[in-house]
C-alpha cells in the first residue's frame, strides 16, 4: 500500500487540507474508489477505511491481479468533516457539484479538478454517495443514463438492484457523470447510512466491491456470487408523499414486502397526539427507499416502492 | 391584493406560504393588460431585491392611476431562507435555484418550485432579482445566457443597469428559474446588483428607475419613466477573472466600478499571524472593475474581482 498526497488545499488558520489516496499494485490503473465528498458522509469513509484494510491484507497475501492497480480516496473534504459540516466550510458549496473542476477557478472548483485530473483514466469508478433527505435505500448501484452507462457490467457487484435514472441538468458536474463522460465505467453505491456508521449494510457494500473486483480480474478472490440484481428505472418506482405534516410513524423497512392498501406509516399531530393521516402503499411492492427524519412536511417523499 | 402562490404544512404548528402581491390598475381589468412580475428572495441571503419591491410598490401607490397593466410582486421564493439568514432551502441545504422547473410529484422543493413556475408562466416579462452573495459585490447588471440573447438584450437596456454580462451556455444553469420561464416562453432577466446581506438603497432606486422605464414601455405604466442609461453589453471574452492564489486575509486597494490599467494594484492577502503580504494583486488587463470581494477571509481561488476590457 502506498499512502499519496493527491491534492493540497492551503489554510490561513488550519493546517493545509490533503486530499490522501491509498493505492495498491501497479500497472493498470483499474479501479479508484472515491469516498466521501461532503463532510457528513461518515459512513462512506468508513466503508474506504475497511476496504484498505482489507486491500493491505490482501495485497499482502498476493491476490492483486499483476498489472492491476486500486486507488482508494476516503475524502476529498476532510474540512468539511472536521467541523460537522456537509458542504464546503466557506461558501457552502457541494464538490460534487463541481467536477470535472476548473483548476483556476473557485476554490472547490480547484479540490474537483485537482482530484478528477488524478483519477480520469481509470478503467473503473465506484463513488459512495449520499442522499439530500435523511433516509434509508435498498442497497442498489445507481446510474445515470448518459449514453455511456453500462448496466451489464453493474451486475457483477451483486446487489439486488440496478438503478438507472435519468441525468438532470445539475447532475452534469458530479463525479460520475464526469467519469462516464472521461470513459470510465462509473457506479455510485449506496448504502443505508450517511451521517452515522452502520457496519452490517457497510459489510453489504465492502462484499459487492470485492465480488465486483474478482468478477473482473483485478482481485484474486472468491465468493458467493450475490443477488441477481434486478434492473429498476427511474419511472418504475411509484413515489408515496405525505399531504400532512407532523410527526413521522413509520411502520415499515426498506426491503420489505407491502399490499397495496397496507399502512406504511402515520402522521401524528405533534401536539395532540392524534393520528391526522394513514400513509398507505397505491401498489403491491417492495419498499426501495423510506424517509427517516422524525418530523416531516407535508408533500414530503416517505417512500419509493418497486411495485411487483 | 394579496395573494398564497404555495402552501406547505411545517410539522409543528405552522403553515409556509409563498405569496405575491398583484397590483392591477385602478379601473379593474379588461382582459388585455400586460403583466409584469417582480421575484427575489430565491436564496436567503440576498436581500438587495426587498427594497426594490417595497419602493415599486411605493411609487405605484402614488400615481396608481398610471398603472395600466398588472405588476406581481414575489419578494420571497424562499421566506424560510431569509427568516434564518439561510442561501439555501433550510432543512434540505439546497440551492432553489438548482430545482426549477420543480416537480409536482417530487419532494418538497420540487412541488415549491414547480407550482412557482405554474404561477409565473404567463408573464410578459419577469425581473429575477439577485444580489450576488455575501462574498462579491456587483454593480448593477443583468445577466444573459446566449441562448436568450436576442429576445432579452433588448428588454435588459430598458432596465437601467450598468452591465449587461451575455455568457455561456451551461447545463447545470439549466435548473434555475429563469432558464427554465425562458424556455417556456416567459421572458425572464436576471439582475445582480449589491452584496448579499445588505442592500444598496442607491442600486434598489436605480433599479426601480428602469423597471418603470420597461413598464412604460411595455405598456404597463403612463407616468414619469426615466430614459435608462446606456448599459455596457459584453460577451465572457472580455471579463476577466481574479481569483486568489494564496488563503489569508484581502484587502482591496481598488474601488468598486473604476478604471484600472495592466498591472494595477488590486488589493493585498494579508497574513495576520505572520505579518507578511502572501499576495500582491495586480489587475491581468486594462478595464473597469464591476465584481469586487467584499468578504475578507480569502482561501485558493476565491474569487476577488472580475475585470471588463
Amino acid at each position: 500500500m502506498k499512502e499519496q498526497v493527491i491534492f493540497e488545499l492551503g489554510s490561513v488558520y488550519r493546517e493545509p487540507m490533503q486530499v490522501k489516496g491509498f493505492s495498491f499494485g501497479e500497472g493498470e490503473k483499474s479501479m479508484c474508489i472515491v469516498g466521501a465528498t461532503r463532510g457528513n458522509e461518515v459512513q462512506q469513509v468508513y466503508l474506504c477505511s475497511q476496504l484498505i484494510r482489507i486491500f493491505t491484507r490482501l495485497e499482502e497475501q498476493g491476490k492483486l491481479c499483476p498489472g492491476k492497480s486500486i486507488l482508494v480516496i476516503p475524502t476529498v473534504n476532510s474540512h468539511s468533516m472536521n467541523i460537522g459540516k456537509r458542504f464546503w466550510p466557506a461558501d457552502n458549496t457541494d464538490i460534487n457539484r463541481m467536477f470535472p473542476g476548473y483548476n483556476l477557478g473557485e476554490t472547490t472548483q480547484r479540490i474537483a479538478a485537482g482530484v478528477f485530473e488524478h483519477i480520469n483514466d481509470y478503467r473503473f469508478g465506484i463513488h459512495f454517495t449520499s442522499y439530500y433527505m435523511q433516509g434509508c435505500f435498498a442497497p442498489h448501484v445507481r446510474m445515470m443514463k448518459t449514453g455511456f452507462e453500462d448496466v451489464e457490467k453493474a451486475k457483477d457487484f451483486g446487489l439486488p438492484y440496478v438503478y438507472r435514472r435519468d441525468a438532470r441538468p445539475y447532475d452534469t458536474t458530479t463525479l460520475n457523470y464526469n467519469w462516464q463522460i472521461w470513459d470510465t465505467k462509473a457506479f455510485s453505491l449506496y448504502t443505508d447510512a450517511t451521517d452515522r456508521i452502520e457496519p452490517t449494510s457497510a459489510l453489504v457494500v465492502i462484499e459487492a466491491v470485492l465480488r465486483f473486483l474478482g468478477k473482473n480480474g483485478i482481485l484474486n478472490y472468491t465468493c458467493h456470487g450475490g443477488y441477481m440484481s434486478q434492473m429498476i428505472e427511474g419511472s418504475d418506482l411509484v413515489n408515496v408523499k405525505t399531504n400532512a405534516a407532523g410527526f413521522f410513524l413509520r411502520k415499515t423497512e426498506v426491503n420489505a414486502r407491502v399490499k397495496q392498501g397496507e399502512l406504511l406509516a402515520q402522521i401524528m399531530d405533534p401536539y395532540l397526539g392524534t393520528v391526522i393521516e394513514d400513509v398507505v402503499s397505491p401498489v403491491d411492492g417492495i419498499v426501495f427507499f423510506h424517509a427517516s427524519q422524525p418530523i416531516i412536511y407535508s408533500h414530503t417523499s416517505l417512500f419509493r416502492i418497486i411495485p411487483t | 391584493m394579496i395573494e398564497t402562490v404555495v402552501s406547505v404544512g411545517y410539522p409543528v404548528d405552522e403553515t409556509l406560504h409563498i405569496k405575491k402581491n398583484r397590483l392591477i390598475p385602478e379601473k379593474g381589468l379588461s382582459g388585455g393588460e400586460k403583466r409584469i412580475s417582480i421575484v427575489t428572495g430565491t436564496h436567503g441571503d440576498e436581500l438587495e431585491g426587498q427594497y426594490v419591491c417595497y419602493e415599486l410598490q411605493r411609487r405605484i401607490r402614488e400615481k396608481p392611476e398610471c398603472l395600466t397593466g398588472i405588476v406581481d410582486v414575489y419578494p420571497a421564493l424562499n421566506p424560510l431562507g431569509i427568516d434564518s439568514i439561510t442561501r439555501g432551502i433550510p432543512a434540505f441545504d439546497l440551492d432553489m435555484n438548482r430545482i426549477f422547473p420543480g416537480a409536482e410529484n417530487g419532494s418538497m422543493p420540487e412541488y415549491i418550485a414547480a407550482r412557482i413556475v405554474d404561477d409565473l408562466q404567463g408573464s410578459d416579462m419577469v425581473i429575477d432579482i439577485h444580489a450576488s452573495n455575501i462574498f462579491l459585490k456587483e454593480i448593477p447588471q443583468v445577466r444573459i445566457n446566449t441562448l436568450s440573447r436576442d429576445v432579452l438584450v433588448p428588454y435588459a437596456k430598458k432596465l437601467n443597469v450598468d452591465f449587461i454580462w451575455v455568457h455561456a451556455a451551461a447545463t447545470v444553469l439549466e435548473s434555475t428559474l429563469a432558464y427554465s420561464l425562458n424556455s417556456i416562453g416567459t421572458p425572464t432577466l436576471v439582475v445582480e446588483m449589491g452584496v448579499g446581506m445588505r442592500i444598496t438603497r442607491d442600486y434598489g432606486n436605480q433599479l426601480v428607475d428602469g423597471i418603470f422605464a420597461l413598464m412604460k414601455d411595455m405598456g404597463i405604466w403612463t407616468g414619469d419613466a426615466i430614459t435608462p442609461k446606456e448599459p455596457i453589453v459584453s460577451e465572457d471574452g472580455e471579463v476577466s477573472f481574479i481569483n486568489a492564489g494564496s488563503s489569508g486575509v484581502f484587502v482591496p486597494a481598488v474601488e468598486h466600478w473604476k478604471d484600472v490599467k495592466k498591472g494595477e494594484h488590486i488589493g493585498d492577502i494579508l497574513n495576520p499571524l505572520t505579518g507578511e503580504a502572501a499576495e500582491r494583486i495586480l489587475s491581468p488587463a486594462d478595464g473597469i472593475v464591476f465584481t469586487l470581494r467584499e468578504y475578507p477571509i480569502v482561501s485558493e481561488g476565491s474569487l476577488i474581482a472580475r475585470i471588463l476590457a
